[in-house]
């Protein structure tokens, strides 16, 4: 979640499921949680019949839930952070914030070096040929002579983060976000009016998004102006309050905190860049030192985590002497290989080799017409999957819905059949941050085996061969611990005791010799985590969850004694069991719940801080010592300003999305350069096939319905009863003027393919009047392919442009034009 | 009447049905307990697990036959929410209330197969045959195309000619080890479902 970390310091949802109860208000905006998260939208409903909360919805389509919303607006897809920046403005100019909480936990007084500035839609040190700011240094604090950011208090430095702020968002008035958004302006001042009551100190809001607004080419952005809302608001760290990252799959939350991407390493530790050739430097430039007096920046404790892992991965191998296998970890001579560059380099020929491990790219991953021409390159391809994918048949020919010619593609594919979660024991991690343990119930079909029985496989062939042959580099290959009761096949239970880790050594009290924890023995917490070679941790962030006391993963206990919904013997939540994030900040600064009736999570109690959730905080630092809520962040509160840490800059601005409706960026109309994201990455070849609105006009948007989920369930029979056929939904008024009725064939088309569905004409889908123009949206299920249980359809990313957003180069599926026409 | 939910289960029990309703002063006539037809899950065996869908990750209960033993393959006939589970309590959506169609969907993968370059079928394989040939597809791959030093002659030990996409509902520790054997061979396309 690229725009939560450079805000609060960690990336993840900040509050959980059941916490929903506790908001005063529910701002559902860039998700669709009735439909998509429908049993976790339970406790919106129960915020509503409970504790007379509203619901707020803002989003391209009437959907389920708005249909139960108090209020709901309608925004043209992708122009959230105009609608958010035009709230920010709002809030500012009318002083509708938390004052003291914004004054004392965020860097609203912090002042800005003096080369930052912002001007015609880009941010000091642009390079328009490399499409980025190599240069960010001056998007930081000014420092005093200890190395710590100054402040003014009074907010009145000119270069203050709030004086900026104001300034930045002062463009954004009220008729323009109306113009660039398409929501009418009255209904827009009802929703911010509703927002802006949430700014008392015992009043809540909460937002739930998920992938409307992460699947944008500003898609961190859009996050990050969210979750500057609820800083102004005085709703983060609070119960019912927070930024809540829905997350789309079961354990796409676990596999990130596990570090499963092109440039992590488990527990949010980073790999390292070409240039980092010192170990002592690497580890220096993650370990921040606190920018401001008595903070916790919680980082400084980066080496112990980075060599408790390498530890865990190498054992008896790594050692001070070798720097602890620093040279084995491979490194990037770009910020990272994520899905889009390596099948832009498939697509170029570059590559060989690759695994799909229950993943289904041609469906999923943005111009099928690409990444079917990338796979048809590949010398070999490996599917590990449940089911019968559309991946691993992308060479068969099947109608219209995959016209290829497969005697001409010479890959060869394995696929390798695996175990589904009924199969087998283990834990996922939930939206909610909760480590969940499961059981197997039956044995799995055929010949199926787990992954890790395919990933201990391969291993164990390839570690045979160096050792045997030789070959490139073979050193991490022949010394990864792989010290496991039954080699070939681990189990769920081993690997998770060794992601927790354990003493290596008896560990002893540095000032009394007294042993803390056996040699052997399990660590309870990443605080006994070192960096001296005597401690083992898979992953740091997940160090408490299978302790001497056993597998807490496996909790059961679902009991709530303070009726707050914290359940904190149910599961084991990241980190070290807290269940709200930065809950501090819950407290006002002299320790006191903000609202001690209704709000009350965590307080001093006048020797350590103690409370219905466990504190996310220095459990003896007392108020008077001021250290600030935001523990992960240097600077110890949290940011409207991301100094460095975002690719488009500190602020957020509007940009359109790279196929606009209107062609240009309202904010600056004159300016083609900035019309998008002018930090986003665009491969060659890409940028020429983006669609203009001239030919296709229609701004078009993809999702998931309740009945479905992803590309699995059409493989599934009550699925299938349930929604058979794919269909694409439009207005009425935009099917009226095609001549098209309910139930007739349409050919949905984009620059780069097009899709033939079933009409639903509908009221949910209204025109919207967007700078000047009428823009009629068309949605688009995602659900269906060409290996089915249901009826056949076409893969709806045939359609879908491939570039992404600026941080993570997540695809822009949310945004882009389509033309349509009756078939 | 306060009682659990194993507790429900035994008292629907017919059989017990009778003399746990005279315990609780409740006596109704013997022949119409026997009419009732044996509730379905009494003789089962419950398995707690969790969805494998969203993110809501609401606790499941799989009910399956087979009495445990050696011998006996358990089978998963009947799969609904988990009333304990704080978050669901006991409901589940559309998705998931289909769940044991997942399980025995007929497009579930049974045995390794290949489909070898410019043919139109599947070729069934053992899992020996299949893992030895991709491990020697990825070591030819990776001696050929590893990268020890960049141009400017700075250790760097990457593999970027083969990539791994990660999957979405894979177990924690599935994910884990899939990292730790990935990273080790210096693969950098490398990449989870979170991306997208």
């Amino acid at each position: 979640m690229a725009g939560l970390a450079p805000t609060f310091g960690r990336g993840a949802m900040t509050n959980h499921w059941n916490d929903i109860k506790n908001a005063n208000l529910v701002l559902v905006m860039g998700g669709n949680a009735a439909e998509a998260h429908p049993v976790g939208f339970k406790w919106v409903t129960e915020a509503k019949a409970h504790n007379q909360a509203k619901l707020v919805v803002v989003d391209p389509r009437f959907t389920r839930t708005a249909s139960v919303a108090d209020l709901y607006a309608p925004i043209r897809t992708g122009s959230d952070i105009a609608f958010l920046g035009g709230l920010i403005h709002y809030l500012l100019d009318t002083d509708q914030i938390q004052h003291e909480y914004v004054r004392n936990y965020t860097d609203m007084p912090f002042i800005v070096k003096e080369g930052f500035s912002f001007a015609d839609g880009l941010y000091n040190g642009y390079d328009a040929d490399s499409r980025s700011y190599p240069d960010k240094s001056e998007w930081d604090y000014e420092l005093d002579e200890n190395g710590h950011a100054r402040v003014d208090p009074t907010l009145s430095h000119p270069r203050c983060v709030y004086q900026l702020m104001k300034k930045h968002y002062s463009r954004y008035t009220p008729e323009l976000v109306s113009q660039i958004c398409g929501t009418p302006l009255k209904r827009m001042m009802q929703v911010w009016d509703t927002i802006a009551e949430t700014a008392v100190p015992g009043k809540t809001m909460t937002i739930l998004y998920a992938l409307g607004w992460t699947q944008h080419s500003v898609g961190s952005q859009m996050i990050r102006a969210g979750a500057m809302l609820q800083l102004l608001l005085g709703n983060i760290g609070m119960p019912g309050g927070g930024v809540n990252a829905l997350r789309g799959h079961s354990n796409i939350q676990g596999l990130t905190d596990l570090g499963l991407l092109s440039n992590l390493l488990p527990g949010y530790l980073t790999l390292p860049r070409d240039n980092e050739q010192d170990y002592n430097a690497y580890i220096a430039k993650r370990a921040p030192q606190a920018l401001r007096p008595g903070q916790l920046s919680y980082w400084q404790n980066y080496g112990k985590f980075h060599v408790s892992l390498m530890k865990a991965w190498y054992g008896d191998a790594v050692s001070a002497e070798n720097n602890w296998g620093y040279d084995w970890l491979p490194k990037l001579d770009v910020p990272m290989y994520d899905v889009l560059k390596v099948f832009d380099m498939m697509y170029e020929g570059k590559m060989n080799g690759y695994f799909c491990q229950g993943f289904n790219p041609i469906a999923a991953f943005p111009n099928k017409a690409k990444i079917s021409a990338a796979l048809s390159k590949l010398k070999y391809l490996v599917v590990m999957d449940p089911l019968t994918t559309e991946t691993s048949e992308f060479w068969r020919q099947v109608d219209d819905y995959n016209d290829v010619d497969t005697a001409s593609i010479q890959t060869t594919v394995f696929r390798l059949p695996t175990t589904c979660f009924a199969e087998e024991n283990g834990s996922l991690v939930n939206s909610s941050r909760w480590l969940q343990w499961h059981w197997k119930g039956a044995e799995p079909p055929g010949e199926a085996r787990p992954d890790v029985f395919i990933m201990g496989g391969l291993f164990h062939r390839l570690r045979a061969m160096y050792q045997q042959d030789g070959g490139a580099f073979p050193d991490p290959i022949l010394n990864l611990d792989w010290s496991y009761e039954r080699p070939d096949e681990p189990t769920p239970e081993e690997i998770a005791r060794e992601f927790n880790g354990k003493a290596l050594v008896d560990l002893k009290d540095p000032n009394t010799g007294e042993v803390l924890v056996k040699a052997g023995q399990q660590l309870s917490g990443f605080g006994q985590l070192r960096d001296d070679g005597s401690t083992a941790s898979g992953c740091w962030l997940f160090c408490g969850s299978w302790t001497e006391d056993g597998n807490l993963m496996a909790r059961r206990d679902n009991s709530d004694p303070y009726d707050m919904g914290q359940t904190l013997g149910w599961a084991w939540s990241w980190p070290a069991n807290r269940r709200i994030l930065y809950n501090r900040a819950s407290a006002d600064p002299s320790g006191q719940p903000w609202d001690d009736e209704h709000k009350r999570l965590v307080w001093w109690d006048g020797s350590k801080w103690t409370g219905t959730d466990v504190p996310d905080f220095a459990a003896r630092s007392a108020p008077e010592d001021n250290m600030n809520p935001f523990i992960m962040n240097p600077e110890g509160v949290a940011r409207f300003f991301a100094r460095g840490n975002m690719a488009e800059g500190p602020f957020p601005e509007h940009y359109e999305p790279f196929e606009t409706p209107i062609g240009r960026n309202p904010l600056h109309p004159n300016s083609a350069a900035v019309t998008s994201n002018p930090a986003s990455r665009v491969f060659r070849n890409d940028m020429e096939v983006f669609g203009r609105a001239d030919e296709f006009p229609h701004a078009a948007t993809t999702y998931r319905l309740t009945e479905h989920f992803h590309y699995w369930t059409k493989h599934n029979r009550l699925n299938s009863i349930a929604q058979p056929q794919q269909f694409v939904e439009l207005g009425e008024v935009m099917a009226s003027e095609l001549g098209i009725k309910a139930g007739d064939r349409v050919r949905v088309s984009s620059n780069r393919g097009f899709i033939e569905a079933v009409a639903v004409v509908t009221k949910r889908i209204r025109p919207l009047q967007v700078d000047g123009k009428t823009v009629h949206h068309v949605g688009i299920p995602l659900h269906w392919g060409f290996v089915e249980v249901a009826k056949n359809g076409y893969i709806t990313n045939t359609l879908t442009p491939f570039v992404g957003d600026g941080n993570t180069n997540t695809p822009e599926y949310k945004s882009f034009l389509v033309n349509v026409e009756k078939v | 009447m306060d009682m659990n939910r194993r507790e429900f289960f035994k008292f629907c029990g017919v059989g017990l049905g009778a003399s746990s309703l005279a315990a609780l002063g409740m006596t109704p006539e013997p022949a119409f307990a026997d009419s009732i037809r044996h509730f379905k899950l009494t003789a089962s065996k419950e398995t707690r697990n969790t969805c494998p869908y969203c993110s809501v990750g609401c606790g499941l209960l799989m009910y399956s036959r087979g009495s445990g033993g050696k011998n006996a393959k358990q089978e998963i006939f009947h799969i609904e929410g988990d009333p304990d589970h704080p978050v669901n309590r006991g409901s589940l959506c559309p998705k998931g209330a289909g769940l044991i169609d997942f399980i025995r969907s007929p497009n579930r993968l049974h045995y390794p197969q290949v489909r070898e370059p410019g043919s139109n079928e599947w070729k069934r394989v053992s899992w020996d045959e299949a893992l030895d040939r991709i491990a020697r597809l990825m070591k030819e791959d990776r001696d050929a195309n590893f990268v020890e030093k960049n141009d400017a002659g700075q250790t760097v030990n990457r593999w970027l000619t083969t990539g791994f996409l990660a999957a979405s509902a894979a177990s924690s520790e599935a994910g884990y080890m899939t990292h730790k054997v990935v990273r080790s061979t210096g693969i950098l396309g490398f990449d989870n479902q979170a991306r997208v």
